[in-house]
């Protein structure tokens, strides 16, 4: 198998490749204002909201996707709900919520689709999800580009943000919804359990090595897209799928860049 | 009321659940007035300059002139060293015009030991500040670009909450004579919320106390009287009348 030049294969490899970079270029810049609101955990667990939504899909027979979005949104719902409503972190309550829906996942996915729910299964990408991909990806990244002034303003002084009156409960809720899009998206090449960190660790690399916000976002969306490529490439290597080679391509550019940090 | 006020306010009251957190407050601002906001931690001075900009529901009347222009910093906060944006992008979130952006960091005095060299102005601001994470400038630093920041669009109407907190005391002079020189240059109507009295004597030329209610508005060489003094704050209530009662 691995040494045929067929063009079946070739192809395969292609739109994995184009597809995971797509969702290493969305990660990216999600996620590195995820990381910029103290929302790393949040962004990590994130992800395994998405498993009792793809059972349920795969039971009622639908498409994991829109299942696993669905689950995806609530989830944001409960978060947007709690960072509005209090000034209280979120994260025990996160902690204890995703984790109990991880379980409940577990029990709730039938056998043979379980091991692809969880870590993903980019051998069964379809041109379909690279044309659905391209456009959700696409309609993130203009989305986030118009509210990332308002993001930022917010994370700085929430009073600051609404004295000019930027609407900062209505863009936060905008920006929870692109997550959950690029989560979803990316739940077939990193699966349920690992997607998450993709969001995270490209934005922790790059803000390592910036000095400014526009290069934070370059640095954050170029760390994602290699993470993707690098983690297909050396799955295909070992014949292994590239949920944990994505995430492993992520953790060793975030080592590399320490040795950049600025001060 | 005078006619002079761009600022009337009548029987202000706001409420959380149920907690009365200002009462009964009627004053007004008039063109080119510094009025200082004092009052003890939790008197209310911070959610009145939110009520003021309208971000807090309240009942009652807060009446602002029509075509106004309001600029507000809050109260010091701290900004992480680590996050990624430069000073540039910051007051650009503002105004984008970067002639606009060098002249007000001029007025605010930043740089200027090189004000009249522009060419060398402009590398030294641009290395050592406008370039620099907005989380690596010192406190004075950053509370000079904080005022740069509510200048930018020609306010009519500056809200200052605390504006030397967290600025050691050489500092904090320095602010405030900064604070002065804007008013005169810039024609500006100033609120400044502050919890030094000093500052209030020789800056303001009215005050208006509160802890949740009114208890002094005037000429604070008039108003700010022991009396109202230990009404303001309860923790001194006692040693003033102790004294007054002994001293008699």
């Amino acid at each position: 198998m691995l040494c045929t030049t067929s063009n079946g294969m070739d192809n395969s490899l292609i739109l994995q490749l184009m597809t995971g970079s797509l969702i290493g270029l969305g990660a990216g810049y999600v996620g590195s204002f995820m990381v910029l609101r103290r929302m790393s955990l949040v962004g990590d667990a994130l992800s395994h909201v998405a498993l009792p939504g793809i059972a349920i899909s795969l039971l009622i027979n639908i498409n994991p996707f829109f299942g696993a979005f669905i689950a995806l949104f609530l989830a944001i719902l409960g978060i947007w709900f709690l960072e509005k409503r209090t000034e209280l972190p979120s994260e025990t309550l996160v902690g204890i919520f995703f984790t109990l829906s991880l379980a409940l996942g577990l029990l709730l996915t039938p056998e043979p689709e379980l091991m692809e729910a969880l870590f993903g299964n980019i051998s069964k990408i379809t041109t379909l999800d690279l044309i659905i991909t391209a456009g959700l990806v696409s309609v993130t990244i203009i989305v986030l580009r118009r509210i990332s002034e308002g993001l930022m303003l917010g994370i700085i002084s929430k009073e600051l943000a609404q004295a000019i009156k930027i609407p900062i409960h209505k863009i936060n809720f905008i920006f929870l919804i692109l997550v959950a899009f690029i989560v979803a998206l990316g739940l077939k090449v990193a699966g349920t359990l690992l997607m998450g960190s993709l969001v995270i660790m490209p934005a922790a690399a790059a803000r390592n090595t910036s000095l400014s916000l526009s290069q934070y976002s370059r640095w954050s969306t170029l760390f994602g897209v290699l993470s993707a490529i690098g983690g297909i490439l050396a799955a295909r290597y070992f014949g292994i799928e590239p949920g944990p080679t994505i995430v492993l391509t992520a953790g060793v550019i975030f080592v590399l860049t320490l040795f950049f940090k600025h001060k | 009321m005078d006619s002079n006020a761009i600022l009337t306010v009548k029987n202000l009251n706001v409420s959380f659940d149920g907690d009365h957190i200002l009462r009964d407050l009627d004053f007004s601002v008039s063109k080119g007035d510094v009025l200082a906001i004092v009052g003890p931690n939790g008197a209310g001075k911070s959610v009145l300059f939110r009520t003021l900009l309208g971000l807090i529901p309240y009942s009652g009347e807060i009446e602002w002139i029509k075509d106004l222009k309001i600029s507000y910093v809050p109260q010091k906060f701290s900004i992480d060293r680590e996050l990624p944006l430069s000073t540039e992008e910051f007051l650009k979130f503002k105004k984008k015009s970067m002639a606009d952006i060098v002249n007000v960091l001029k007025s605010v005095g930043i740089g200027s030991e090189h004000k009249n060299d522009s060419d060398h102005y402009m590398k030294h601001v641009k290395q050592h500040v406008l370039n620099q994470r907005l989380g690596w400038l010192s406190g004075g630093q950053l509370q000079r670009v904080l005022i740069a920041w509510a200048l930018l669009d020609d306010p009519d109407v500056l809200l200052f909450d605390e504006p030397t907190a967290g600025i050691d005391v050489g500092g904090e002079e320095t602010i405030y004579n900064l604070l002065k020189k804007l008013h005169g240059e810039r024609n500006l109507t100033m609120l400044l919320i502050s919890h030094d009295l000093n500052i209030v004597y020789k800056y303001a030329n009215n005050v208006l106390c509160i802890n949740k209610e009114m208890i002094c508005y005037g000429v604070p060489a008039t108003v700010l009287d022991p009396t109202s003094l230990a009404k303001l704050y309860g923790g001194e209530a006692g040693f003033y009348q102790h004294d007054h009662h002994g001293s008699r």
